[in-house]
């Protein structure tokens, strides 16, 4: 009997030291980078996260054209693919007929196996082309707008929206419709046996389901912000802080993809080490609170269902 | 109050038909990408493509025969890396799902996997170029394995969950040790939905491109050793998409479409399997 027990404390000591490099790895990451941006940390301070001079040659870095850059193509495409997600992770879950769930399923999760290499590569040559056609035909009176100020060139800030909301529809889509299981039939038939339509009984299961559609959402945020390839290849890659969605702009992860490589002093690699930090870091945080909120929901979820068994547990 | 009614049923409809509507515009830029890629990369797929070396500009034919064979030996690595943590660890968090610890793997793993790729590419610059200046296929492999380890662990660990607690008493009734048990009856009985696990983790890091651009970096001649740069199939699809070349781009299409044809083996694999071991579950 006792040798039995040995046995299954070095069983778990053995598979606990392999899942610990997990936990290593994670804390690895931090350091590293810390490390190897000290030297712009130090150098550049607080500055360096408003200043939008980025001169290689002179030695001056700024992020901010990148920071602004990264959020303005993540919001728009949320903007754009939050309400289409909605729709997707409703029609599967609450109105699609039991035989196309599955294929639907299948299909939208298609979208996020789909390499970003791949995506980026129809962007430069289908979706660029059209974007600059539709950018092209808009009436004047719009184009005067600052947001769509300047010429349309194809490249630049939309074409790189419209692919990361592409890109990020799957991942929300999924997570709400995961939530929107668990909300408690009871809760639309209460709405159906007060006369509520359709829409209304589905708009109260998407309000008991808020804050795990409001992870998904997140979610989809974190996955936007440090795409690369795709946004790299069809956003123009020039650094400039503009509301113009037709002119090119830059992103944290593009420079660190196009510049990394050949950045030669230790300050320039430095400052795209730093870059990489942040970028590592608002994803954490975004993650991580996109994960609490899926958590607490489906744990009260399960409450709500089984009051019987969460007491017991 | 009839109006009411009324205008409400509409609203209703017309929400219906959005959601319906919203199905349709995210699986049109899905058609979209598959029949240009099918399209695009047919015309410059043949033999050529997997046997021969890139030719110089303005040489026409040529093929990525070095690209292909280092996304096989960086996936190589990469899973020599992943494997054994990744499926111990996803041991760990199954056998003892209820411990602390347990629960701190599975969030350092959550983490890993929302890692943005290109931060990976930044950590195993630090950690495997920066000391040894000089870009490697282990470095590259490096990456792609931290990439792996999460979806892996993950993965194994929901399979093993599956598995019927029936199977794993029955072992430890007769006097299995947690060691015995594990690994005669729970892991054989999840054993071909870890294997597709594995095979969805390598088709996700297959593609993968931002982590390699400056660990493998690129390679224009055929090698197989670990300590020189390698190309890589995303890494050259890149390269030739960007460039004016049209020879090039006909070659960058038909990457795209090996790239895709693996990713979607794979998917359709793994899917089979999990359905399998779900109809497994179910019964037992």
């Amino acid at each position: 009997m006792r040798r039995k027990g040995r046995a299954d404390l070095g069983f778990r000591c053995t598979t606990g030291a392999f899942a610990s490099l997990v936990v290593v790895i994670v804390c690895a990451i931090a350091v590293v980078l810390v490390m190897d941006a000290w030297t712009s940390i130090q150098k550049f301070g607080l500055a360096f996260w408003y200043t939008s001079v980025w001169n290689p040659v002179t030695g001056e870095f700024g992020a901010l054209p990148f920071i602004w850059g990264t959020l303005y193509s993540s919001v728009l495409a949320l903007l754009i693919a939050t309400p289409i997600s909605l729709g997707i992770a409703v029609f599967i879950s609450e109105l699609a007929p039991e035989w196309l769930q599955q294929p639907l399923v299948f299909l939208t999760e298609l979208l996020a196996a789909i390499p970003s290499i791949v995506y980026g590569l129809w962007g430069v040559f289908v979706l660029v082309p059209a974007v600059r056609w539709a950018e092209g035909s808009l009436p004047d009176r719009v184009r005067e707008l600052p947001f769509f100020a300047g010429p349309p060139l194809g490249l630049g800030l939309l074409s790189a929206a419209l692919i990361l909301a592409i890109m990020v529809i799957p991942f929300t889509a999924s997570v709400a419709r995961e939530l929107l299981k668990t909300v408690p039939a009871a809760q639309r038939e209460g709405a159906y046996a007060l006369g509520a339509t359709r829409f209304e009984a589905i708009r109260a299961a998407l309000f008991y389901a808020r804050s795990g559609i409001i992870a998904g959402i997140m979610l989809g945020f974190g996955r936007a912000l440090g795409e690369t390839m795709a946004v790299t290849m069809v956003i123009g890659n020039s650094p400039q802080v503009s509301l113009s969605m037709f002119a090119p702009h830059y992103t944290m992860a593009a420079v660190i993809a196009n510049e990394f490589a050949e950045a030669s002093d230790e300050l320039y690699l430095s400052a795209l080490v730093e870059i990489g930090l942040v970028l590592f870091l608002v994803t954490l945080v975004v993650n991580t609170l996109s994960r609490v909120l899926i958590w607490t929901m489906s744990r009260s979820a399960t409450a709500a269902l089984e009051p019987d068994v969460a007491a017991a547990a | 109050m009839r109006s009411s009614a009324s205008r409400r049923k509409l609203l209703s409809s017309a929400f219906v038909v959005f959601c319906a509507a919203a199905v349709v515009v995210a699986l049109i830029p899905l058609a979209f990408i598959l029949f240009f890629v099918a399209a695009r990369g047919l015309s410059g797929l043949n033999l050529q493509f997997f046997t021969r070396m890139p030719v110089p500009v303005g040489e026409s034919g040529g093929g990525m025969a070095n690209a292909i064979v280092g996304t096989l030996v960086l996936a190589g690595l990469a899973a020599l890396m992943a494997l054994p943590i990744g499926i111990a660890s996803g041991i760990y968090m199954s056998e003892y799902a209820r411990s602390r610890f347990a629960g701190a793997v599975r969030f350092a793993a959550d983490t890993l996997n929302g890692v943005p790729s290109i931060v990976i590419g930044v950590f195993a610059y630090g950690v495997a170029v920066l000391p040894f200046r000089q870009f490697s296929a282990l470095a590259g492999g490096f990456a792609l394995g931290v990439m792996m380890i999460p979806i892996i662990a993950r993965t194994t660990e929901e399979l093993l969950l599956l598995v019927p607690g029936s199977m794993r008493e029955g072992a430890l009734a007769l006097g299995a040790t947690r060691a015995r048990a594990v690994f005669t009856v729970v892991l054989p009985a999840a054993l071909p939905g870890i294997v597709t696990g594995a095979l969805l983790a390598l088709a996700r890091i297959a593609g993968e491109t931002a982590p390699l651009l400056f660990t493998a970096f690129n390679n224009r001649f055929f090698t197989t050793k670990l300590t020189e740069p390698i190309s890589s199939l995303p890494v050259q699809v890149f390269t030739y998409a960007l460039s004016p070349y049209e020879d090039w781009q006909r070659q960058a299409w038909a990457g795209a479409l090996v790239l895709v044809l693996i990713v979607l083996a794979c998917s359709l694999a793994a899917r089979i399997a999990t359905r399998r071991l779900e109809r497994m579950h179910a019964r037992g």
